[in-house]
């Protein structure tokens, strides 16, 4: 028997206010616990909740990225459970009339088009942090409070490939907006699937499982794939899937059950009265909607236009708002389109890789990475000498000039000095020579190597190899 | 004849004689102390005095300079507002020991104004629940006019040092007639604002779209007085508005001539007392001679809004009282470690179930039972829906009427232990109170007359959103053209 999984995910994303949610302290990450807290976040008796307006301007700004209608009365609702990070033991949620409904969002897999719709998106507070020592448990709750967006999608997705797709598209859109920074290692981004399986060419939905602990896009994507193989093999054999809350266990890289559709919880949701309902202006939303910056396709497009890149390297350049506006930055200072490009995308994109940052935790300005790619392109250094003098600049913050001056990395181009090197490879390796003479062209490449090695990479390996072929008389 | 001591003026007249230096706010403070020094063990309206090491101004926080408003008089203040660095438990065992970190707003506000908070509380029921001010920790608070008998609640600490002369005023709160009906029960002025007006922020909260913290004095001037303290918006409450307040003690003055009073005749049905019916119209007749017009008109849901009352505030109760667990705050009972995450349950279950007194957990389970899937729906979307229509009633006649008289308690002060074993006789003594509370409207309750025993009746004045301004001015005409507000229980 086939089978078609059927998946809805429930983004978290933590808006980047300065302040939390429905009182006045920091949302900073990483501080010493406790120490961003008041009565208000810390659930003391007597406080009471005031909204934090940018959080729901932000809200509304998702949403209108995501095509969601925005509804003009809202309210917020308080949903209960009993948990020590919970100061109040229940959370302000909004349950029946979400800030947003009903959006949509086209993403690309395998080159095709898919739309998957959004059912809504509602504004939260987020909740403390446990910390188990031993015997005992603490808690930090600088956390507590923070406002989160909860995303649901219609279960519109039907592979974990498109799940990752949605969820890499969607983390990008809401980093374009500047509204979060979307990162799962800190917690800002958080996500929860639901999956069932259907027979092949049959629709409608099967007993679902509810899936969570997912920390990174991959995690998401690994446990779908696992859950739809468990799945499958309970169906095929004759079993009966039973709807629970699995955990995704990275290390076993399997799911677990954590309870069943028995021990569901009872929320008790009802609208919290310490919060009246309020309405959300046309006005407001339309000035949003003005406001909105440019979104990755849009920005995918512009530059392909404008600066002839190929659809891949304008998707590559837009994967990130910062690169992209990096490029851009680049650009002003050298109109060599193709040769920002690929120095950002090569060189630079490897060096963020292998550091885990983004281009900004580079702390090289666009002018300083410009005068770089400007002295390879004209002859100064070479292309290996520059991936060095890059690295150099990012440890020391120093300039590519003074790093060529102070290390005497200029390009040797005048016939003289490369003269005695080259003297110097030919006659330490005789053989390679006789090779060459003797008709293996790839002696040659050796040879430049050679020189090229000597030279500590500063020789300029066009003219190196004319040389070299003139003297071994050119094949 | 003897010269009146000072802890038995009201606030107004004390204003005056620190005014031309008479006497000091440390006279005022030695006369309380002596008063309850008298009374208090007959009366225990006080909470914690023992632990606080006496009824005294150590520890009394605010400026009580002499240039300010109120020039340093002392305010009793009940257990479940916020006071910074003072014990604020309402009443209940599970917040043993709170001391907030912050003061409520209505308490910066009275220290901006030069007020002395006494550092000990007045009594109440455990969070607010009840009638009587049985629900206490701290034991039951009895009434200066018949100390057989219950003081009304649950503010009834803040009404019965007042009327004891304990206090110079108090502040109290009403969810469904706190401030109300011990204000009727002791002879003395309550009064709950419209929902809104003064801020919440700082209360412990019961059901928050119902309470309202409002004074508790010993004649409608002083009323007004501080209400022109307390009232005002407050960006640290959502649910306060932002329109001007008007001088409160400027509306005592005006006469009552033409204004019109609507009679609802649903609250002088089954249930009320012969002797309170008697007296209230004799009120209404007073109020009449002095020049207001009065009319019968209706409020038809009326009956409805007992058993709406104890849905919602239950189920806003049930809600607010989650955060009381034993993790941050207040009674943790001692759990052995145990099996993981078994200890965390056990104590949750262990702090509430001792923590909380019997009316606290019926109301917690009560208002967790209408919040339920299933019975959603059925019980506190249906509650909701009546609220409105309770609203419309006022509404409608507000049309055509300036207020609204009525009785504030049905009976007067009952006997200690006579309603404790059945909740439902109990809660129906609110039900001339509940009805402002759903519609959010402000109400006072004044002295107009005793019972042949000598217990005081009590007259609710209810008006318009915001406009309290009515009810100084019509409580305040009646009172100085009767003789009530002077008379004093006899301790």
């Amino acid at each position: 028997m086939e089978y078609t999984a059927v998946i809805g995910l429930e983004a978290h994303v933590h808006l980047n206010t300065r302040s939390k949610a429905f009182c006045g302290c920091s949302t900073q990450f990483g501080s010493e616990p406790n120490s961003q807290v008041c009565p208000v976040c810390l659930g003391f008796p007597g406080s009471l909740p005031v909204l934090n307006r940018t959080a729901l301007e932000y809200a509304i700004t998702v949403a209108v990225a995501l095509n969601c209608r925005v509804q003009e009365f809202t309210k917020f609702d308080r949903k209960h459970y009993y948990y020590p990070d919970l100061p109040k033991n229940y959370q302000i949620s909004q349950y029946d009339l979400p800030v947003a409904l009903e959006g949509f969002l086209d993403i690309q897999v395998d080159g095709k088009v898919k739309r998957i719709r959004i059912r809504r998106a509602h504004l939260e507070e987020d909740a403390g942090k446990l910390i188990h020592r031993q015997d005992i448990s603490l808690v930090d709750f600088n956390r507590a409070g923070v406002p989160l967006l909860e995303i649901v999608s219609e279960p519109d997705i039907n592979s974990p490939q498109e799940a990752y797709a949605y969820l890499t598209f969607l983390k990008s859109i809401i980093e374009y907006l500047g509204v979060s920074d979307c990162d799962m290692e800190k917690g800002s981004l958080r996500c929860d699937a639901n999956i069932s399986l259907i027979e092949k060419g049959q629709s409608g939905l099967g007993t679902k499982s509810e899936l969570k602990n997912m920390n990174s896009f991959k995690a998401v994507k690994d446990a779908l794939s696992f859950e739809i193989e468990r799945q499958s093999e309970l169906l095929s054999g004759g079993g009966v899937i039973t709807q629970e809350t699995r955990l995704w266990d990275a290390k076993g890289l399997r799911t677990i059950s954590m309870r069943s559709k028995e021990e569901a919880k009872d929320y008790r949701y009802f609208p919290d009265p310490d919060l009246s309902p309020f309405t959300i202006s046309q006005d407001t939303i339309s000035r949003i909607k003005q406001s909105l910056p440019e979104l990755p396709r849009e920005k995918q497009k512009r530059l392909a236009d404008q600066y002839g890149l190929s659809d891949y390297d304008a998707e590559l350049i837009t994967s990130s708002r910062q690169l992209a506006d990096y490029f851009e930055e680049c650009l002003k200072g050298y109109a060599n389109a193709k040769a920002v490009f690929n120095w950002l995308s090569g060189p630079v994109l490897s060096e963020l890789n292998s550091r885990g940052v983004s281009i900004s935790g580079l702390n090289i300005s666009p002018e300083q990475m410009v005068e770089l790619v400007k002295f390879f392109q004209e002859g100064k250094i070479t292309n290996l000498v520059a991936k060095d003098v890059l690295g150099q600049m990012i440890q020391s913050g120093k300039a590519a000039a003074d790093i060529i001056e102070q290390n005497g990395l200029a390009q040797i181009s005048d016939a003289g000095s490369l003269k005695k090197i080259i003297d110097q490879v030919l006659e330490e390796n005789t053989k390679s020579v006789g090779d060459y003479k003797a008709g293996k062209s790839n002696a040659l490449m050796f040879l430049l190597g050679q020189v090229m090695k000597k030279s500590q990479g500063k020789a300029n390996p066009k003219t190196v190899a004319d040389m070299l072929k003139t003297r071994l008389g050119g094949s | 004849m003897q010269e009146q001591k000072l802890n038995s003026f009201s606030a107004h007249a004390l204003l005056g004689k620190l005014d031309k230096k008479e006497i000091t706010p440390q006279d005022i403070v030695s006369s309380l102390i002596e008063r309850a020094g008298q009374v208090e063990q007959r009366i225990n309206a006080y909470v914690r005095i023992e632990e606080a090491g006496g009824l005294s101004l150590a520890g009394a926080s605010g400026s009580g300079r002499g240039e300010s408003k109120l020039k340093g008089i002392p305010i009793a203040i009940k257990d479940n507002i916020c006071t910074e660095g003072y014990n604020t438990e309402c009443c209940s065992k599970i917040l043993r020991g709170f001391k907030p970190p912050y003061d409520a707003t209505v308490i910066k506000k009275l220290k901006q104004a030069g007020a002395v908070i006494l550092p000990v509380k007045t009594n109440m029921d455990e969070f607010a629940f009840g009638s009587s001010t049985e629900n206490s920790c701290f034991g039951p608070t009895r009434n200066p006019y018949d100390p057989e008998r219950v003081p009304g609640g649950s503010s009834g600490g803040s009404a019965a040092v007042t009327a004891a002369d304990e206090a110079i005023w108090a502040l109290g709160s009403d969810t469904g007639g706190s401030i109300r009906q011990p204000a009727c029960f002791c002879g003395v002025v309550g009064c709950k604002p419209t929902y809104g007006r003064v801020s919440r922020y700082g209360l412990i909260a019961f059901a928050s779209s119902l309470d309202q913290i409002g004074p508790i004095t010993k004649d409608v001037q002083d009323s007004a007085l501080l209400m022109n303290l307390i009232a005002g918006y407050d960006p640290s409450d959502s649910t306060s508005v932002n329109i001007e307040v008007p001088d409160y003690t400027k509306s005592l003055f005006k006469d009552i001539k033409g204004i019109k009073i609507g009679i609802p005749k649903e609250y002088f049905v089954e249930g009320i007392d012969g002797q309170v019916k008697d007296i209230v119209w004799q009120a209404i007749g007073k109020l009449k001679d002095l020049g207001a017009e009065y009319c019968e008109v209706s409020l038809p849901h009326t009956q409805y809004a007992v058993p709406v009352y104890y849905i919602i505030a239950t189920a806003e109760a049930s809600s607010n009282l989650a955060r009381f667990d034993g993790v941050q705050y207040g009674y943790r009972h001692p759990v052995q470690k145990s099996f993981k995450g078994q200890s965390l349950i056990e104590m949750y279950n262990m702090t509430r179930g001792r923590g909380f007194g019997q009316e606290a957990k019926r109301r917690i389970i009560l208002g967790t039972f209408v919040l339920s899937h299933g019975y959603y729906d059925a019980y506190y979307l249906r509650a909701l829906k009546v609220r409105t229509l309770i609203k419309q009633d006022f509404d409608r006649v507000f049309k055509e009427y300036d207020c609204i008289v009525t009785p504030t308690s049905p009976t007067p002060a009952f006997k200690i232990g006579e309603k404790t074993k059945d909740p439902l006789k109990m809660y129906l003594s609110d039900i001339y109170t509940i009805s402002a509370n759903l519609a959010g409207v402000p109400a006072l309750s004044l002295p107009c007359g005793f019972t042949k025993k000598g217990l005081p009746v009590g007259l609710q004045i209810i008006a318009r959103h915001f406009d309290e301004e009515t009810l100084m001015r019509v409580a305040h005409t009646y009172e100085q053209n009767t003789e009530w507000h002077k008379i004093k229980p006899k301790l």
